[in-house]
Formats: C-alpha cells, structure tokens, sequence
C-alpha cells in the first residue's frame, strides 16, 4: 500500500467519524474509558492463552458494525501493523521449545503459541484503536484523554502529531516523486537514499515546527490550549454502554469462555449417555 | 491616531548563524496605509514583518506599534494590535477544526467562550468561509486554507494586518478572490511579496527591500515605473505594465 493510499484511508477515518449514529453521539470518554479497559483486561492474559483471546474480538467487532465502519477498511488497517508485530514476536518459536500440546505429528510448542498471542492481541490492540477513532474522531479522543486527566503537554503532542501526519506525509511523498522523476528506471530508494530522504524530512520538520511556534506565539499562546467546544455530558446512555461493556470485558477476563463451549458438546453427551458430569472438568 | 503607526528606526538583525538580514532599516507606515514590501529572495522581507509582531525582538535599533515599543516585556500587547498572516498557512493552522482554530486567538487574549465562538462566526464569514467551520485544516483547498488563515487573524481584531506572500501557491481565481477580499478590509495592511500585480492592486505605496537596505519608499506606480531601480533589486516591472506581450505597446 502506497503512502497516498494510506492517507486516503486515514482520511477516510475521518469521514467515518463524522457520521451520526447512537454510538457517535456518545460522550467520547465513555468509548475512551470502555477501550482502555478492554486493552488492559486483553493484553493482561497470560502469554500461552491463545484461545481466551478470540471473545475480545467481539468487541471492536460489535463497535465497527453499530458505527457503520467497514470491516475491510480496518483489516486492511490493521494488517499494516503486522510486519512490525511479526518482527517483535518471530524469535518466540526458537527460544521457547516446551511442548505444550501434540496432535499427532504436529507439536505446539511454547513459543509458537506466545507468537500467536502476540498477533493476535496486537491485531486486536490495532483494530479496536481504529475502531475508536472511526466512531469518535481523533481530536474528541484527545479531549477525552484531557478530561480524563492526561497532561496536557502529551494532549497537544497527540494533537499536533495528528494534524501535522499529513502535511508531513505530503511533504515525503513530494521527495519520493521528485526522486522517481530522475531514476532511470523505477528502482525503490536504497538505504543511503532512505537515510538522505528521512534527514531531509527531519529538518523540514524541525523548520516547520519552530513556525507554529511562532504562529502560536503571535496568537497568544501561553502554554495551555483553549478550548471552544462546549463540554458534552456523561449521562445514562454513556453509563449503559460502561455498564454492559464493563460486565462482557469481566466475564471474558474471568471465564475461560471458549473452554467450557468446547466443554459444553462432552457435558451434552454425558449427560445424553446418563453418566455423571462430574467427571468432566 | 497615532497609536497605529508602525515605526522601524535602525533597524539591523543577524541570524545566530551571522547572516545579515536587516541593515539600518528606517521605515514609518501611517494608520489605514497599504503598504507593498517588494524585494528579491534573501532581501529580508519576512524577517522585517517577523519584527513587527515580535517573532524577532530589535537586536540593534527599535520597533514601535503606536506608543508600544516592541520589547520581550510588551509582545503580548504589540501581537494583539499586529496580526501575521504566515507564508504557508499550514504553519498557521494547527488544532482539529477550523473554527477552534479560529478560536484559538481570541480565547488566548481572554474573550469568554461565546465571544469567541461570535467572532469566529463573524471572521469565517469575512472570508466567506463559514462553511469549512467544522471541518479539519487538512481537508482544505490551498485556497480555502489561505482565507481561514485570514480569518484566524481577523478573529483577533488587529488593527494592523500583516501578510507574507499572501498570494503563494493560489490559483488565478483564489488569487483574485483575495484581492478582492483584501481590497475591502480598512485595517492597516503590509503586504511582503513577489506578486507586484498584486501591490498595484492594493498598495498605493511600496518599499523595496535589497540585501537588507530599503532602496526605494514612495507611492507604488512611480517605484514599478523605475526599471532601472527594479533590475538593480533583481525584480521585474508587474506584467501589466510589461505591455502587450504580442505588439510590444503598453496596454
């Protein structure tokens, strides 16, 4: 995927979360609130529990179907992270070789199931981030995160990093273009050309940032960030949605759901045949 | 009124690096002038409209907005009277939408929010550009991005409006649009810029600049009349009185 496409899709983010649906109109610091316990109680499992993650998939999922975010558009988001989360987790498998499992001649070992976690929860970590953003919008997240509590020297961060992404990324993309203007045929950028173009990039960055600086300055900027938009209200909607997500996350955390399903065709028959289902465990 | 008159009295600026910039610039401008800042590249144009909101504080001689002498200790009181309009308005435009980013001046200078948010409105209209309100900077035209940076200085009620190449990067018909637009505002305005067009349009005076010297101050047809003084300065005639390009006569 190109940087333009990419940006499209960013773009596209934007226009998702400015639709109107129940979900939409809530305050963003219930979705920020519910998203932030979902991430703690899912990346707290623990690293060999493959199976206790899939139930967290419903969550980003039920979210992006109730916002009218498209399913393709997050995979596809969401699988830009997997070269990175491949890199962190591929030397799993030959460190851990405890055997965990044997189906036959296949041999589950600790390491490849830790790998698996990895991906998994980092997919999960991704797709309910964007979710978020695609029901919420970038900026009311960040107002959130202030009226949560956040410093607000991180809010601005956060702010700025967002809204200065596509300038820079035009910026890059210019270079990438002046410099395919004088290859002689199509070639990608050697690592010399990487470093030369991210240098440049760099001290473009530096250059732009001290003249918002100053456009800030002859603005009356004294350190803190006004804000104009009135404050929304945390009513009953906000408090049911925490409420109904709160006691899913809980019972995904706690119950090893996907167990007792997979239990629950042994228990059925048990039953079936007259034995005792205390056996079963 | 004397407290909108804008003086340079030698007026010299070295970058940190020791390029000279500005070299004893002297320059009055009086309350409700139009004044065209013209000069080639490196003449110091934007570092002089930098003086005059205090983005540089005089390293030798003084800046004085009105009675206000532009020192550390009085910015605050000089960027209220001073509004810069910056070359790329990306660099102006930085928070989510547009109109907090219209807000921004006047909520900084203590207006309540909802003066603030009335002089929003009343700015985005100025411009015509109530519509893109609620929309981020980064889903602007160049045009569009061009008049909210306007209209995030309007929001401030300067009484001096400053602008660096104002006309960069516009398409004819923005462009247009923004003389136009310029034409109507009664505030003090110093335009630095490439586009002599544009300063026969809406300055009746000019200053040119070069290696940091003023070369020239005086009413605008009579400077772009002296092709002598242009070619020394490394500018050219503006194209309307370059005549006609076909016949060679004036137009």
């Amino acid at each position: 995927m190109g940087l333009d496409t990419a940006l499209h899709e960013i773009r596209r983010l934007d226009d998702l979360a400015a639709q109107d649906t129940a979900l939409h109109r809530l305050d963003a610091r219930a979705k920020v609130l519910v998203t932030l316990a979902y991430l703690v109680s899912m990346l707290s499992l623990g690293r060999y529990e493959v199976s206790r993650l899939l139930p967290f998939a419903a969550f980003p999922l039920l979210l992006a179907v109730q916002g009218g975010v498209p399913l393709g558009l997050l995979l596809r988001r969401a699988a830009l992270a997997l070269p990175f989360v491949v890199f962190v987790g591929i030397f799993n498998p030959l460190i851990d070789r405890n055997v965990h499992l044997t189906l036959g001649p296949l041999v589950i070992t600790g390491g490849m199931l830790s790998f698996t976690s990895i991906v998994l929860r980092s997919l999960l970590a991704v797709t309910t981030g964007l979710v978020l953003v695609a029901v919420t919008g970038f900026d009311q997240v960040c107002r959130a995160l202030g009226r949560l509590g956040m410093p607000t020297a991180l809010l601005v961060q956060l702010q700025f990093l967002y809204r200065y992404l596509f300038v820079l990324a035009d910026e890059a993309l210019r270079m990438l273009h002046a410099r395919v203007q004088r290859c002689a045929k199509n070639s990608r950028p050697s690592l010399h050309e990487y470093r030369a173009l991210l240098g440049n990039l760099l001290l473009r960055t530096l250059d732009r940032a001290g003249r918002v600086h100053q456009a800030m300055l002859c603005r009356g900027f004294d350190g803190t960030m006004p804000d104009l938009r009135p404050t929304s209200r945390f009513g009953l909607a906000e408090w049911r949605f925490c409420a109904i997500w709160g006691l899913f996350l809980l019972a995904v955390r706690i119950l090893n759901i996907p167990q007792h399903l997979g239990d629950l065709p042994l228990y059925l028959a048990a039953k079936a045949g007259g034995l005792f289902p205390g056996v079963l465990k | 009124m004397s407290h909108h008159i804008v003086e340079l009295k030698g007026l010299s600026f070295h970058y940190p690096d020791g390029t000279p910039a500005l070299d004893s610039i002297d320059l009055t401008i009086h309350h409700g002038e139009s004044v065209g800042l013209v000069g080639a590249n490196g003449a110091g144009k934007s570092t002089m409209l930098q003086h005059l909101c205090g983005v540089h504080v005089p390293q030798t001689g003084r800046v004085r907005v009105g009675d206000v002498p532009v020192v550390p200790s009085t910015l605050n009181e000089v960027r209220r009277t001073v509004g810069l309009v910056f070359q790329d308005p990306d660099d102006q435009l930085f928070m989510p939408t547009v109109a907090e980013d219209v807000a921004f001046g006047p909520l900084n200078i203590g207006l309540p929010p909802e003066e603030a948010a009335l002089r929003v409105d009343q700015a985005l209209a100025q411009v015509d550009a109530l519509h893109l309100k609620h929309r981020p900077p980064h889903r602007l035209s160049g045009g569009e991005k061009r008049a909210v940076a306007i209209a995030t200085v309007l929001a401030c009620s300067p009484d001096i409006l400053v602008m660096d190449e104002p006309s960069a990067n516009l398409d004819p018909r923005s462009r247009r649009l923004l003389i136009e637009l310029l034409r109507g505002f009664k505030h003090t305005k110093i335009l630095a810029t490439h586009d002599l067009d544009m300063v026969l349009d809406l300055c009746e005076r000019t200053v040119v600049l070069h290696q940091g010297r003023v070369m020239a101050d005086g009413p605008t047809a009579a400077i772009f009349a002296d092709h002598d003084l242009l070619a020394a300065c490394a500018l050219e005639p503006p194209l309307r009185m370059q005549g006609c390009p076909l016949c060679g006569r004036c137009n």
